[in-house]
């Protein structure tokens, strides 16, 4: 179940014509027919409005003859049922994988207990009972049965339920990994975990009504589209309705029906179909990345972002630093440091640390072990050092220069400077210089590497011709800072980054009007995530951090903001392309509609059917491309347009030119293909 | 609202009176200093009396003078109702007037050669229009050599003697100032 | 066609892009309060004139107020021409004695002139007196054309300022533009006319007989300095009926071009103007290119029907281009000329009788107006419809792009597209509903001058016209209670219904900040910005009013050449 599960996640791991999704869909669009439904899209409410009327007028002439061509009515009237149908299977469909998962995830959901701890005591309550503040416990192999925070003890997590990943994480008091999710299961050991959530309001909660799309509401920049496509139809209806009395005094008078044919054949019910679908589809494209956007206008702002906040760990170098040279101080041989070196980190444990006995075992011969009685001296923020202090009285020190020299200093030793232009030339490279000293005497200066993730300077290079700056935020000191920020490609760096000086950042660039995009994960990053116009918080951090930011990663990976920001982008191009294909697309068809109408009162006019339609078929052939283009675009829609990271101008041609002057040429061939058809059928 | 109302009233009263009436004032004071002769009409004279405007256009009927274009102001040239026919390109009226118009000019001028010019059988833009294509004041030559019992060769150096070219080499049309012509031709006369 | 047709409409061109700078950088200058070399003479007169108005020049205005302002203007302006009108016989300088304008005859003329449509139902030499004229047409030729200036330059201050409430001041904006800019210009250029040979007397009209003794008025009045104003303020009313086909308005080929020039002048400049202040001076210049491209596909068509000549009367053995109600002096190609830059601008002034044009040179004239007139336009009118339009192409091409849609660093936003739309909305409106409501009424159609499409044309023409407040008309048709009634509503709800939403846009943008440019910004004076900016123009702006002229001129042109008349 749970690997199902995680490839169900994974990006177009369910194919769009998965017939289960498909089926939903067809139905869906039957019952999207609803005019309260229809409503909200004025564009595709005026089609389905001209085809109940049109749909009046073929009952009208089968009982009332005499009036107009049954035949041409229903055909009419079909097609414009069919456009509205296919406008709204767009739609389901994009609803479609959303609506399987939010299913998947309300199973995950359904009872639930918990062991409310309550005057120390627990009782069983139904998980719909707890409320914000109540305290229980969770034992190996039960279900979280909330969001909260842990308040004792630690566990292993599986959080696949909610990320898809099935390797279990450690969730424990205090720090930044101590939010757990509800529906997660506690795997090993047992918490106490203080909710953090109201029933109804939990991540689980909010979740499913996402990708259901329950409170999908249009999105700043939808709205305005929606305005203009309003405006456009506003327009060509009055354009079409005032055509009326002018054929009348042209005694060229019109159906209704051939009216209502050429009003939606002008309206741009291409984008005004697809609209929504291509919102959703934007979401769901979120989503399939294991991230969780609050609403739409986060994904869309992530398309506008001009600069990009990145932490140097975890995005730009990996997490931890490599030891990569011992220099060593005059008179001291290489042998001598590499042992002072291995015997002081070999019981430090972390990463830093294992490093410098790797690269010291290079220059030692044979099997070395502590001396019993040695002391291990663990780092701490106040001594800058860690070492060991042996058993026959010697100590060893290594750590920051400065901390190293002062203790040198206190041991009686002297200390004249040397390797400090070692110290320096490290820190501008952008390593972290260490000094090794043994006795009061300075051995070596040690130099930690930060290792660059693979592909950053590519990754950056791209943002930039997209047009977006990155800022690397690091605590390191400016030197180090600006030697990795330059080998990372990253335009600019937040160096002995804090809270705050991060906010006054952030603050400095809204002002001079920049979108600020950024990722966190600890309590202190909340208010800059809050403040941030995209803020990305890791699932693994705590609750604070996840409720300021507007998108959560599911899977923790800080290096997923860039994709987000294309998805974003592919968003809008999407609705641009679409827009510009919709209203070039009506070239064509007036060239179809028009002289068909007047051909009769003006037999003159038939040197405008440059298609060389068939008079009788084709205003039903333009309505038909009309009403296929859209499901013909359903793909596009929920794909999105292709996007490659370049400059404005250049995607702005390419774009202009597909859909531009494609959607000026292509409905030329479609709708005399579809005539044609007709035509071959007999169906005119 | 009130107060822009004010100011609104402030601003026509004194604007009117620089605008309206001294602006207008001052041009006609330095326009008769300057160019008297246009600023009063570009009025001609003929044996000392005032005969017509070099700008604006007369009708002629009678075969010894240059006739004009066709005319709609009033009941032709008529400066105080000035105007063209207004009628389409598709119009019956327009097409059976042009017609008319081709049979009388030719019946007027038998002896004419080359096509028929058309500008002598359109109405002009004002109706007052005063000049003609070169090609219709040679069209009529024959007509007036004969009324007026001179030689062709003679009018049509008259003529020539009256085209105006293109302004600068390339504005406008050559053309034929209508007046201009026929009072040259009565000079020519005595 | 011939090459001195071309020739004379490449000089034209040529002498309008190179006045654009040198006018568009003093204009510039003029509204952003600097010293110009006219403060001199001219600086003593604004500061005597602020006073005598009480005008406090320092104050500046919010959108609101500065629309207020115009429509407080405006209402004094219609009464004081309407109550002119109908007792211009008490008053003086009427030598021709003619009597008091009927009440709707009035109300036609006054709206007219305000929202600088002069839009025509009567004949000037045979219905306004020479007060009339000068203190009542003129001179809102002069202030209607300021109105459009000092609108489009608050429209250009929005777009220019960052995180503003105010757009500048409206009577300020008002005196310099007509102090500084069309005052002096109108000195100048009257004085030419005047050498070229209009008019410019108080006398009545003199009554000649003529070497056959043919009876005639020669017609006359203060018309050169109403003339230029007429032409540089792009009002277009005439001085006469005939209009500038009357060799009394525009007695020579040179005049002509200096009639197109003064057209063209103040609207080409403030593409420069827009440049300079929004500080992007290639801004200006794509604008400037876009409207070339359109001017230049204007004249080309119109010039080619003209040209071509009618093949009905071809078949009565005349030969040549169509004469019929043109000008000898202008020829076809002249004709051509002004007739496309009369309606790419909102002038409407015309040399030769529209009407009489062929199908398709007449369909120049009326896609220019149904476009909206943003071929330099009418002054300051032409700019800020044509900033609709970017608004629009922006939003566009901002979603192909992949951003919010901004321009120059302004964020195009819901608030924005429902002004823009607003704004784009009242052509179709004006300009095909009440074409339709007269079409199928008999006071609608009882004026008509011609039958068959080209009736209809010349109704869709008329509305199109006063729309656009442009006062060309096909003007076979004539002026009854209904249509004086229609066409005065139509001409004011095309100026205010337009400027009013603009303004509100420009007060929009001038609140909101600056983003600043990046890559990923398109750049909006890039060829492929104003290709799409004139794909947006022709197809949304054209693509409105096809099936209706699809009706009107596309249709004749298809009956002309089958042999059809009506």
């Amino acid at each position: 179940m749970i690997s199902q599960r995680r490839i169900e996640r994974r990006p177009q791991s369910r194919s769009l014509l998965d017939t289960a999704i498909l089926w939903r869909a067809t139905l869906d669009s039957f019952v999207k027919l609803d005019p309260r439904v229809q409503m909200r899209n004025p564009v595709m409410f005026v089609v389905e409005v001209g085809a109940a009327a049109v749909t009046g007028f073929f009952f009208r002439d089968i009982f009332t003859p005499g009036h107009g061509s049954a035949g041409f009515d229903f055909a009419i009237a079909a097609w414009l049922w069919f456009t509205v149908v296919f406008a709204n299977f767009a739609e389901a469909m994009a609803e479609g994988r959303g609506k399987a998962q939010a299913e998947f995830m309300r199973r995950t959901k359904t009872e639930t207990t918990a062991r409310r701890v309550v005057d120390g005591k627990e009782e069983v309550v139904s998980a719909a009972a707890l409320r914000r503040g109540d305290v229980v416990r969770v034992n190996a192999g039960e279900l979280v049965p909330g969001d909260g925070d842990v308040i004792e003890g630690a566990a292993s997590v599986d959080e696949s339920a909610i990320t898809g990943e099935s390797a279990p994480v450690i969730r424990a008091a205090g720090g930044d990994r101590s939010a757990v999710t509800g529906g997660t299961r506690v795997l090993s050991d047992s918490i106490l975990i203080r909710i953090t959530s109201n029933p109804g309001e939990t991540f689980l909660d909010r979740m499913i009504a996402l990708v259901e799309g329950a409170q999908r509401q249009k999105t700043p920049n939808e709205i305005a589209l929606a305005i203009l496509l309003a405006g456009l139809t506003i327009i060509f209806v009055i354009a079409v309705a005032t055509l009326a009395p002018f054929s009348i005094y042209a005694g060229a008078h019109q159906s209704v029906t051939v009216l209502i044919a050429l009003l939606v054949c002008l309206i741009p019910t291409t984008i005004g179909g697809l609209l929504s679908a291509i919102g959703i589809a934007g979401m769901d494209r979120v989503m399939q990345r294991n991230v969780l956007a609050a609403s739409g206008r986060a994904v869309e702002a992530a398309g506008d972002v001009d600069t990009l906040l990145l932490d140097k760990t975890g995005t730009i170098t990996l997490g931890n630093r490599q030891a990569s040279e011992f220099v060593a101080a005059p008179g001291v041989t290489v042998e001598e440091l590499s042992l002072a070196a291995y015997l002081s980190s070999l019981p430090d444990e972390t990463p830093e640390g294992q490093s410098i006995v790797t690269l010291a075992q290079t220059s030692i011969s044979g099997e070395v072990a502590i001396p019993a009685g040695s002391t291990f001296v663990p780092f701490s923020a106040y001594t800058r050092m860690s070492g060991l202090d042996l058993a026959g009285g010697g100590a060893i020190r290594k750590g920051a220069p400065d901390a190293v020299r002062a203790w040198v200093r206190e041991r009686g030793g002297e200390d004249s400077g040397e390797l400090s232009k070692d110290v320096e030339r490290i820190a501008r490279s952008g390593g972290t210089p260490l000094l090794l000293a043994r006795d009061g005497r300075v051995l070596a200066a040690i130099h930690l590497k930060d290792i660059l993730k693979p592909n950053t300077k590519e990754r950056f290079d791209r943002l930039r011709a997209m047009g977006i700056r990155t800022v690397m935020i690091t605590g390191d000191n400016p030197l180090t800072a600006n030697a990795i920020a330059r080998e990372a490609g990253v335009d600019d760096f937040l160096a002995e980054a804090t809270p705050e000086t991060k906010m006054a950042l952030i603050k400095r660039e809204q002002v001079s009007g920049r979108l600020v995009a950024m990722t966190g994960d600890g309590t202190n990053d909340a208010p800059a995530l809050a403040q941030a116009d995209v803020g990305v918080a890791m699932n693994s951090g705590t609750q604070a951090a996840k409720e300021a930011a507007n998108m959560i990663d599911l899977d923790s990976d800080p290096t997923k903001l860039i994709e987000i920001v294309e998805i974003g982008k592919q968003l809008l191009m999407t609705r641009g392309a679409l827009t510009t294909f919709s209203i070039a697309n009506d070239v064509a068809k007036y060239f179809a509609i028009l002289p068909a109408m007047f051909v009769i009162a003006y037999p003159a006019m038939d040197v405008l059917n440059v298609m060389r339609l068939n008079p009788h078929s084709a205003i039903l052939s333009a309505v038909i491309f009309n009403a296929l283009i859209i499901v013909a675009l359903i793909p596009l829609a929920l794909k999105g347009v292709a996007y490659r990271p370049r400059g404005a101008d250049a995607v702005l041609r390419d774009n202009v030119l597909v859909y531009g002057v494609g959607g000026i040429i292509l409905p030329f061939i479609g709708i005399k293909m579809i005539d044609m058809l007709l035509a071959a059928f007999h169906l005119t | 609202m009130k107060k822009h109302l004010v100011t609104a009233a402030l601003f026509t009263v004194f604007s009117v009176i620089a605008l309206g009436i001294v602006y207008p004032l001052v041009m006609t004071g330095i326009s008769m200093l300057v160019f008297p002769a246009q600023a009063n009409g570009s009025l001609v004279t003929a044996n000392g009396k005032v005969v017509g405007s070099r700008i604006i256009g007369q009708q002629w009927t009678k075969p010894q003078y240059f006739h004009g274009r066709l005319s709609a102001a009033g009941k032709g040239y008529d400066p105080t109702s000035t105007g063209g026919t207004n009628l389409a390109p598709t119009s019956k009226k327009l097409i059976d007037a042009t017609k008319a118009a081709v049979v009388a000019l030719k019946k007027e001028n038998p002896d004419a050669r080359g096509p028929v010019p058309m500008d002598l059988v359109t109405s002009s833009a004002s109706g007052i229009d005063p000049d003609i294509s070169v090609e219709a004041a040679y069209y009529q030559v024959p007509r007036i050599a004969k009324a007026r019992g001179l030689s062709s060769a003679a009018v049509y150096t008259l003529v020539d003697h009256h085209v105006q070219g293109r302004t600068l080499g390339f504005l406008g049309e050559p053309r034929v100032n209508v007046l201009e012509l026929n009072l040259s031709l009565d000079a020519a006369r005595s | 066609m011939n090459t001195y047709g071309w020739v004379q409409a490449a000089v034209f061109f040529g002498l309008v892009a190179l006045l654009a700078k040198p006018v568009g950088l003093y204009m510039s200058g003029v509204f952003q309060g600097e010293r110009t070399f006219l403060a001199p003479v001219f600086g003593p007169i604004e500061r005597g004139f602020y006073r005598l108005c009480r005008i406090d020049p320092d104050v500046e205005m919010s959108w609101v107020e500065y629309v207020m302002a115009v429509l407080a203007f405006g209402v004094v302006g219609l009464i004081y021409l309407y109550v002119l009108l109908r007792t211009q016989a008490w008053l003086p300088f009427n030598p021709q004695h003619f009597p008091n304008l009927s009440a709707d005859n009035a109300w036609n003329a006054s709206v007219s002139f305000l929202t600088n449509t002069n839009w025509q139902f009567y004949s000037g030499e045979s219905t306004m007196s020479y007060f009339t004229q000068m203190a009542g047409l003129a001179w809102h030729n002069f202030v209607s054309a300021a109105t459009g200036i000092a609108v489009a330059i608050a429209v250009v201050r929005g777009i220019a300022r960052t995180d503003k409430k105010t757009l500048g001041n409206f009577w300020v904006d008002l005196t310099r533009a007509t102090l500084y800019v069309l005052v002096p210009i109108s000195l100048v250029g009257a004085l030419v006319l005047v050498w070229q040979g209009v008019p410019q007397n108080f006398h009545a009209y003199h009554d000649v007989a003529s070497l056959e003794g043919f009876k005639q008025s020669i017609t006359g009045g203060p018309m050169a300095s109403q003339e230029i104003i007429k032409e540089l303020g792009t009002n277009g009313g005439g001085f006469v009926n005939a209009n500038s086909a009357s060799p009394n308005e525009n007695p020579t080929p040179l005049s002509n071009l200096i009639e197109m020039l003064a057209i063209f002048l103040i609207g080409a400049g403030l593409t420069y103007t827009y440049g300079r202040m929004v500080r992007d001076q290639r801004q200006g210049w794509a604008l400037f290119a876009a409207m070339s491209v359109l001017f230049v596909g204007g004249f080309a068509a119109s010039y080619a029907a003209e040209a071509a000549g009618n093949p009905l009367v071809h078949q009565l053995a005349v030969a040549g281009g169509n004469l019929e109600g043109k000008e000898q002096r202008f020829g076809v190609a002249a004709s051509a000329l002004f007739a496309t830059v009369t309606t790419d601008t909102s002038c409407g002034a015309v040399n030769a009788m529209h009407d009489s044009f062929m199908p398709l040179g007449g369909l120049v004239p009326l896609a220019n107006m149904q476009l909206g007139e943003i071929v330099f336009g009418g002054v300051g009118t032409g700019l800020y419809g044509m900033i609709v339009f970017v608004v629009l192409t922006v939003f566009i091409a901002g979603l192909m792009v992949g951003r919010t849609p901004e321009y120059l660093g302004k964020k195009i936003e819901r608030r924005e597209m429902q002004l823009a739309i607003l704004a784009a909305l009242v052509l179709p409106v004006l300009a095909l509903i009440p074409s339709a409501v007269s079409v199928l009424l008999k006071a609608g159609t009882a004026t008509l001058g011609n039958n068959g499409a080209h009736g209809f044309s010349e109704i869709l023409y008329m509305f199109a016209s006063t729309t656009e407040n442009n006062g060309s008309a096909f003007a076979g048709i004539g002026g009854n209670l209904y249509l004086n009634l229609v066409t005065g509503a139509v001409m004011l709800l095309g100026r205010y219904g337009f400027l009013i939403p603009i303004m509100a846009l420009a007060g929009s943008l001038a609140g909101k900040k600056s983003v600043p440019e990046t890559l990923g910004t398109f750049k909006t004076h890039s060829p492929i910005f104003v290709f799409l900016l004139l794909g947006v123009i022709v197809i949304v702006g054209l693509l409105t009013f096809v099936p209706a002229d699809a009706l009107g001129p596309i249709v004749e042109q298809l009956q002309l050449q089958q042999g059809k008349v009506f």
